[in-house]
C-alpha cells in the first residue's frame, strides 16, 4: 500500500516550472479579485470610480485576468505537476518545452494587460466584433493560447514517453486525465485562434476593412463552452483521484473515471450554439441539435457525482459507520484539503441545475444575458472550480516548495472556504434573483431613467456588493496562505496525494488509450454539429462590419 | 466493463430524466412553436435608415397576418428608436429589430422578449402583451461606454 505516493516527490526542477505558473495565477487572483470588488461596489450605486478608469475597463480586467489568465496558468501548472508525479520526472526537453510555453503565455498576458490598462481594449474577455480593440490585445491573447499549446505539448510528450516505456499498460490515471483535458483544449482553442488570426487581427491592423460578426461569434463559442470544461476537468481530477487519498479511501473505479473523461472530450465541444440561442442567422433546428449534445454532459456529471459519494460512503463504512448517512460523520471535516473542495462539490449541485436552465431553448429566453448568468458561473467557476484549486494549492504549493501546511494555516484555509461560501451565497444568490427580474449582466449602475422595474433590482445589487466584499476578504486570506506556503511555511515534506483504486475494481480496458478513435469521434461530432449551419452562415452572410471603438 | 448496480440505477434514472427534459423542450419548440428568435433575414447595417421597415420605426397596424401589429426598433450606440412606444393591451405583436453599428441586446424586462441584435441581421419575435403597465427595454449585450444608459419603454395601455 501507499507505494508511489510516499516514495516519490516531484522533482525540484519540475516544481519550479509549476510554481512559475502558480505565481502568475495568484497575481491574477489579486488583480482580478480587486476588479471584481470594485464592480460590485459600483453597481450598488453607492460608490463611483475615479475619472481615470471606467466600469467596463475594470470589467475587462476582471474577465480576462480571472477567466483566461488565472485558470490557464493554474491548470497548466497543476497538470504538469500531475504528469511529473505520476509518469515520472519530465525529461530536459519536456521541461524546456514547458518553460517556453510559460514565457509565451506570460508575454502574451503582459501585452494584453498593457492594452487593457491604457483603455485600448475595453471589449471584455469575449471581445465580440465589431467592437474593435488594439491589435496588440488580440496578439497578446493569441500568444496566451499558443503558449498553452506549447505547455500542452510538454504534457503530450511526457504521456508518449511513458507509454513507450510501458507497452500494453494503461497510463497512470492522473496523466490520462491531464492528457484528455489538454487534447480537448487544443481542439477547442482552434476556433478562437481561427477568429483572432484570420478575422480580428487583420481587421484591427487595417489589412481588411470588414469582419463577419456571426462567423466570429460562432468560432468564439465553439471555444467558449469547452473553455468551461477545461476549467472544470482539473477540479474533477482532484475529486476523482486525489480527494479519495486525502480522506484515506480508494478511487471507486478507474475505468469509469476514464470513461467520464472521454465523454467530456466528446460532448464538450459541439455545443457552442447554446450560447447563441437568442441570435439571428442560425436555424433553430441546429440550435436544438446542439442543445441535445449539451445535455449529454449530464451523463458524465452524474457518473462523477455517484463516484464521489460512493468513495465517501465506502470510506465511512470501512471506519465502522452505521445507518444511511452515518458515514458523513467519519469524513475528515477538519482537513482543508478535503473540506474546501467539498464546499466546491456542493456548489456544483445548484450550479449544474442552473446550467440546465441556461441551455434550454425557452428558459434561456428568460435569463439570457441577465445577471442570472453571472450568478451561474460564479457558482461553477468561481466556487466549485476555484475552491477546488485552492484546496489543491494547500498541499501542492508546499509540496513543490519543500514546505508543510501547518495546523494554523489549515485552520485559516477552512475559514477561507467558509468565508467564500458565505460571500458567494449572498452574491450569486442575489445575482440569480435579480436576473430573473430582468437585470442585465455586464452593465454599470443605472436607474434607466427612473424605471420602476430597474428600481426593484437595486436592493439585490446592494446584496451583491455585500457578497463581493466578503469574497474579497476571502481572496486576501487565500493570498496570505499562498504566500505563506510558497515562502514562509516551515520546511518539510508535504504529501502529494494520489488515490489508489479500490481492490474489487476491475482491470482498466486499453480502449481508453485509443486516441485515433476518441479524437476521430470528437471531430465527427463537431463536423456533424457545425458543418451545415456554418456553410449557411457564410453563404447567406450580410455585408461585414467595420470596427467601432465605443470605449 | 463492470458498472455497479446502484450506479446503473442512478444512471438509468438520470438518463430518463434527461430524455424527459429534452422532450419537453423539443415539443415546446417544434410542436407548440416556442422557438428562440432565429430570424434568417439579413440587411445592410449601413443602410438601415433607408430600408423598410426600419425607415419608419414604431408601432404599425397590419392586416392579413398572424399578428395585429408590427413594432419596429432600430438600435444604435446608445439608444433605441423609438425611445418610448404605446401598445394596446392584448395585441399580438411582431417585434422587429436590428442594429446600425455594434451588437446590442434587446430585452423587455419581465417578459420573454430577449434577442441579440447583430449588425447585418434582423431579429424578430412574436408575442402578446397581456398585462397593462410599463415595460423597460434594456440593452443586455455590452456595446460600449454608454451601454447602461441604453433603454426604451413599452407602455401597454388598456
Amino acid at each position: 500500500m501507499n507505494t508511489e505516493s510516499v516514495k516519490t516527490v516531484v522533482d525540484r526542477r519540475d516544481g519550479k516550472l509549476a510554481m512559475a505558473h502558480f505565481y502568475v495565477a495568484f497575481i491574477a487572483l489579486a488583480i482580478g479579485g480587486l476588479a471584481g470588488l470594485l464592480q460590485t461596489l459600483v453597481r450598488s450605486g453607492k460608490f463611483e470610480l475615479p475619472s481615470w478608469t471606467g466600469y467596463y475597463q475594470i470589467l475587462t480586467i476582471h474577465g480576462v485576468v480571472l477567466g483566461l489568465v488565472l485558470t490557464t496558468f493554474f491548470i497548466m501548472g497543476f497538470q504538469l505537476s500531475l504528469v511529473s508525479k505520476t509518469s515520472g520526472t519530465l525529461t530536459d526537453k519536456q521541461r524546456k518545452t514547458g518553460w517556453i510555453g510559460f514565457w509565451t503565455m506570460t508575454i502574451g498576458t503582459v501585452m494584453a494587460a498593457i492594452m487593457i490598462l491604457t483603455n485600448q481594449a475595453s471589449v471584455l474577455y469575449t471581445f465580440y466584433a465589431p467592437l474593435q480593440a488594439h491589435a496588440l490585445f488580440y496578439l497578446g491573447l493569441t500568444l496566451v493560447i499558443v503558449g498553452s499549446w506549447i505547455d500542452g505539448a510538454a504534457i503530450i510528450m511526457a504521456y508518449s514517453s511513458w507509454r513507450k516505456a510501458n507497452p500494453g499498460k494503461p497510463s497512470p490515471l492522473l496523466t490520462f486525465m491531464s492528457l484528455v483535458n489538454t487534447l480537448m483544449w487544443i481542439v477547442a482553442t482552434i476556433g478562437v485562434a481561427a477568429t483572432v488570426l484570420f478575422q480580428l487581427l487583420p481587421w484591427s491592423l487595417g489589412l481588411v476593412e470588414r469582419v463577419d460578426v456571426l462567423v466570429s461569434r460562432t468560432l468564439f463559442w465553439y471555444f467558449g463552452h469547452p473553455l468551461v470544461y477545461f476549467w472544470l476537468l482539473p477540479a474533477y481530477m482532484a475529486w476523482y483521484a486525489i480527494v479519495p487519498k486525502i480522506i484515506g479511501g480508494k478511487i471507486f473505479s478507474d475505468s469509469l473515471a476514464r470513461m467520464s473523461f472521454i465523454l467530456f472530450l466528446l460532448f464538450s465541444i459541439p455545443v457552442g450554439f447554446h450560447h447563441q440561442l437568442m441570435e439571428p442567422g442560425i436555424d433553430p433546428a441546429w440550435k436544438f441539435l446542439q442543445v441535445i449534445l449539451t445535455f449529454l454532459v449530464v451523463i458524465p456529471s452524474l457518473m462523477t457525482a455517484f463516484s464521489l459519494f460512493a468513495t465517501f460512503e465506502m470510506f465511512g463504512r470501512s471506519k465502522g459507520s452505521t445507518g444511511l448517512f452515518g458515514w458523513v460523520k467519519k469524513l475528515p471535516w477538519g482537513d482543508a484539503r478535503f473540506a474546501v473542495p467539498f464546499i466546491g462539490m456542493l456548489a456544483f449541485i445548484p450550479a449544474g441545475a442552473g446550467g440546465l436552465v441556461n441551455a434550454s431553448h425557452q428558459l434561456n429566453q428568460v435569463v439570457h444575458n441577465t445577471i442570472w448568468v453571472t450568478g451561474h458561473f460564479h457558482l461553477t467557476l468561481a466556487t466549485s472550480v476555484i475552491l477546488t484549486f485552492f484546496g489543491i494549492s494547500y498541499w501542492l504549493v508546499p509540496h513543490l516548495t519543500g514546505r508543510v501546511l501547518t495546523k494554523a494555516m489549515n485552520k485559516l484555509a477552512i475559514i477561507q472556504g467558509i468565508v467564500w461560501a458565505i460571500g458567494m451565497t449572498f452574491m450569486s444568490g442575489a445575482m440569480h434573483a435579480a436576473g430573473l427580474l430582468g437585470a442585465p449582466r455586464r452593465s454599470s449602475f443605472s436607474t434607466y431613467g427612473g424605471s420602476e422595474q430597474a428600481a426593484e433590482w437595486i436592493p439585490y445589487q446592494i446584496a451583491q456588493a455585500v457578497g463581493g466584499s466578503i469574497l474579497f476578504l476571502g481572496i486576501i486570506l487565500m493570498l496570505y496562505i499562498f504566500i505563506n506556503l510558497a515562502f514562509f511555511a516551515p520546511k518539510g515534506e508535504e504529501e502529494f496525494p494520489v488515490g489508489e483504486v479500490a481492490d474489487q475494481a476491475e482491470k482498466t480496458p486499453m480502449v481508453f488509450e485509443n486516441w485515433k478513435l476518441w479524437l476521430g469521434i470528437t471531430v465527427l461530432l463537431i463536423l456533424f454539429a457545425y458543418t451545415i449551419p456554418f456553410i449557411d452562415m457564410i453563404e447567406n452572410a450580410p455585408i461585414g462590419s467595420k470596427g467601432y471603438k465605443f470605449f | 466493463m463492470h458498472i455497479h448496480k446502484f450506479e446503473k440505477i442512478w444512471l438509468i434514472f438520470g438518463i430518463t430524466t434527461l430524455i424527459v427534459f429534452l422532450s419537453v423542450i423539443g415539443v415546446s419548440a417544434f410542436y407548440l412553436g416556442n422557438q428562440p428568435p432565429s430570424c434568417l433575414a439579413t440587411i445592410n447595417p449601413e443602410k438601415v435608415d433607408t430600408t423598410a421597415p426600419f425607415d419608419k420605426p414604431g408601432l404599425k397596424k397590419v392586416e392579413g397576418k398572424e399578428w395585429d401589429y408590427e413594432l419596429v426598433f432600430v438600435a444604435s450606440a446608445f439608444a433605441y428608436n423609438p425611445g418610448q412606444v404605446e401598445v394596446p393591451k392584448g395585441a399580438k405583436v411582431k417585434v422587429i429589430a436590428t442594429t446600425k453599428d455594434v451588437i446590442h441586446g434587446f430585452q423587455v424586462a419581465g417578459t420573454n422578449i430577449n434577442m441579440m441584435l447583430e449588425p447585418g441581421y434582423i431579429s424578430e419575435y412574436v408575442t402578446t402583451f397581456d398585462k397593462a403597465g410599463d415595460y423597460l427595454i434594456v440593452c443586455n449585450e455590452y456595446c460600449g461606454v454608454g451601454h447602461h444608459m441604453m433603454s426604451s419603454k413599452i407602455e401597454v395601455v388598456e
